[in-house]
């Protein structure tokens, strides 16, 4: 009898220090027979037909109109993750070619990455740390203070998964929550977090200590915190960034750092990503920067895969798909 | 009429490095004179009667022997902050002079901190910084990872104020939560934060995967965890320590460091602070170490000077005295 072949499933590659996980590559051969993009270009006229699903791990493989046409057989596109910013999903969806996230996976470890930006630029770890390991320290000066981060009032832009899940987090620590969202919640989850609903964005901006971007990248979204914004924000206010660099007007950003319009950053992604190591946020003291490491926990990362895989399988079996993106 | 003099209170300094703090010394102004050690040295036959309390700020001025006798009419000593094992109890005491610290004052600041060092300690929050501006970078790697928090287990050891404050930070992390204390906590309190009591520190040592040290420092919890402890610790777990340097044997913990008996370490606290420039804990990779910043942000600075203030004007009015810090029997 004839051996049933797995579908082809395209990656972009595996391994390394861009590629797909090897520890998931056991896990993924189990449903998929696995296409790298090099195996792919070496051998199109054979394989490109047996390509149904592709895994976009870290924005790669580039989903442009000439990979669409060449993959006839193509079902779905999972993405790994929840920002779907890099992909056209008009186009896509031209094709005829499903579109799923993987929003489940990264709420908490991006949400626990909101709080540990929140808590390190309030507490000056980053430099604390090297106060306490520099060869010049002497002694450690009584006067050197942190922002109290109890109590104090966060203003969260976009209440989305993750956004909540902040708010939850942010309870615990007895601060005073404003949102500002698309939508407002319903009462009784915004009870649930004593989250106060800001209808207008400078409410909230000029009230809150700490502000945490965590809307998805729209046409809406880019370059939603300009110069205006940052305006808005009082003077000890601190921005963190844990949406998409678009988001924020860099320019206007480094400006405002720099003229002290607020008081600090802290910033787990930017545009681009890494930025160009002459750039001026590089060099700003009030300013933390961390290399996208939202999602980038063991668990998060293998659940993330995990849900691509249901997103894929869903799509294949021609059953609904859990986290289907629509243009 | 004759006016009524404010009391005279002896600080260590203004300013610098460890003194009281300029922001605070026109509210201490309004209730006190402030004399500094300088001063007092100056002019003690003079002003060794007049002083009635300490006002003691980063261990300062030390109340020694020698310090204690030449203040017959001290009534108080205000220190500031949680932690007295700076303070000779019983010395002090057999002056008939009185103790008062600041427990309340440092509670949320010291939890908060306490968080953020297991946070970043997990997602390797100043390596990453390291990367993110490093001349060298060029991308960011996808196998780059660091550990979950959301859901981990945290033991906390030493369930008082603060400790029970990170019970209820760490709850909304879904974190799964083990206390080890001298005493168990009520049901109401365990449940609240959804705690659970481990009677034996070795069972909460091997089950957690983050060990936050909130206990106080006393003969008791003097090197608490050593290199027994640190060997029931899981090998993937991180120790937290904003308690105080001596409540770790900090050569078993350099040991347990560099052989990978426990993952990694976070300390606000060592012992001394600083440490010497050429300690090895400073030379590890897997450690974090901050100038014991916990309880010092603006707001609960000023807090603590307010409760001194406070605690010595009952002692001088002859009303109870708040957070009295009771001589050991």
């Amino acid at each position: 009898m004839e051996q049933r072949e797995l579908p082809g499933l395209l990656v972009n590659e595996v391994g390394g220090v861009l590629g797909v996980l090897e520890a998931y590559v056991d896990f993924l051969k189990k449903y998929f027979h696995l296409i790298t993009m090099k195996k792919f270009l070496k051998n199109k006229n054979h394989l490109s037909k047996k390509v149904q699903a592709i895994y976009v791990w870290w924005q790669k493989p580039i989903i442009d109109r000439e990979l669409l046409e060449s993959l006839p057989n193509l079902k779905v596109i999972a993405n790994s993750g929840v920002g779907i910013d890099h992909l056209d999903l008009k186009l896509i969806s031209s094709f005829g070619v499903k579109m799923a996230n993987a929003p489940n996976a990264v709420s908490s470890s991006t949400a626990d990455t909101g709080m540990a930006l929140l808590l390190a630029s309030a507490k000056r770890l980053v430099e604390g740390c090297q106060i306490a390991v520099s060869p010049n320290t002497e002694y450690f000066a009584a006067d050197w203070m942190g922002d109290e981060v109890t109590g104090a009032t966060l203003g969260i832009i976009g209440m989305g998964r993750i956004g909540y899940k902040i708010a939850r987090r942010a309870k615990a620590f007895e601060m005073k929550i404003l949102y500002h969202n698309r939508n407002r919640r319903t009462e009784e989850e915004e009870r649930a977090v004593g989250a106060t609903y800001c209808t207008k964005i400078e409410d909230l901006l000029q009230q809150s200590d700490f502000v945490m971007l965590v809307v998805s990248l729209t046409p809406q979204t880019c370059k939603l915190i300009g110069k205006r914004e940052l305006e808005w924000m009082k003077p000890t206010a601190t921005l963190i960034n844990i949406s998409r660099g678009p988001v924020v007007d860099q320019n206007a950003l480094v400006e405002a750092l720099q003229n002290g319009v607020i008081k600090a950053a802290a910033l787990d992604v930017t545009y681009p990503e890494p930025l160009p190591r002459d750039h001026p946020l590089l060099k700003l003291k009030n300013i933390l920067i961390t290399p996208h490491l939202g999602v980038k926990t063991d668990k998060a990362t293998r659940m993330i895969t995990e849900e691509a895989v249901a997103n894929i399988l869903a799509a294949l079996n021609g059953l609904s798909i859990p986290n289907e993106v629509f243009p | 009429m004759e006016e009524q003099e404010l009391p005279y209170v002896l600080i260590a300094t203004i300013g610098g490095i460890d003194g009281v703090l300029e922001d605070h010394v026109e509210f201490l102004k309004k209730h006190f004179n402030l004399i500094t050690m300088k001063q007092f040295h100056e002019h003690k036959s003079h002003l060794s009667e007049k002083i009635k309390a300490i006002y003691m700020w980063w261990n300062k001025p030390v109340a020694n022997q020698e310090l204690l006798s030449s203040l017959p009419n001290l009534k108080v000593i205000a220190t500031g902050g949680a932690g007295v094992d700076h303070l000779d109890l019983k010395l002090i005491s057999s002056f008939g002079v009185k103790v008062a610290n600041t427990p309340f004052a440092v509670s949320n600041a010291t939890a908060d901190m306490g968080m953020a060092l297991m946070l970043a300690s997990a997602r390797r929050i100043v390596e990453g910084c390291q990367i993110a501006v490093s001349p060298n970078t060029e991308y960011f790697a996808a196998d780059w990872m660091g550990d979950e928090v959301t859901g981990a287990t945290l033991g906390i050891i030493g369930m008082g104020r603060i400790g029970y404050k990170v019970a209820q930070r760490a709850k909304a992390f879904e974190m799964k939560i083990l206390y080890h204390n001298r005493s168990q906590r009520k049901e109401e309190e365990e449940q609240a934060v959804g705690a659970i009591y481990c009677k034996n520190i070795d069972d909460l040592l091997l089950q957690s995967d983050f060990v936050m040290l909130c206990v106080n420092l006393t003969p008791q919890t003097e090197k608490l965890i050593g290199k027994k402890e640190l060997e029931m610790m899981k090998p993937t777990a991180t120790l937290i320590n904003i308690s105080r340097g001596l409540v770790v044997d900090q050569d078993a913990l350099v040991e347990a460091l560099q052989n990978g008996v426990i993952k990694a370490a976070a300390l606000d606290v060592t012992y001394p602070e600083p440490l010497p420039r050429n300690h090895p804990l400073l030379t590890l990779k897997n450690i974090i170490i901050t100038p014991h910043v916990g309880g010092s942000t603006t707001k609960s600075c000023r807090l603590m000077m307010e409760n001194m203030v406070e605690s010595i004007l009952a002692t001088l009015n002859g009303l109870p005295i708040p957070n009295e810090v009771n001589p050991p029997k």
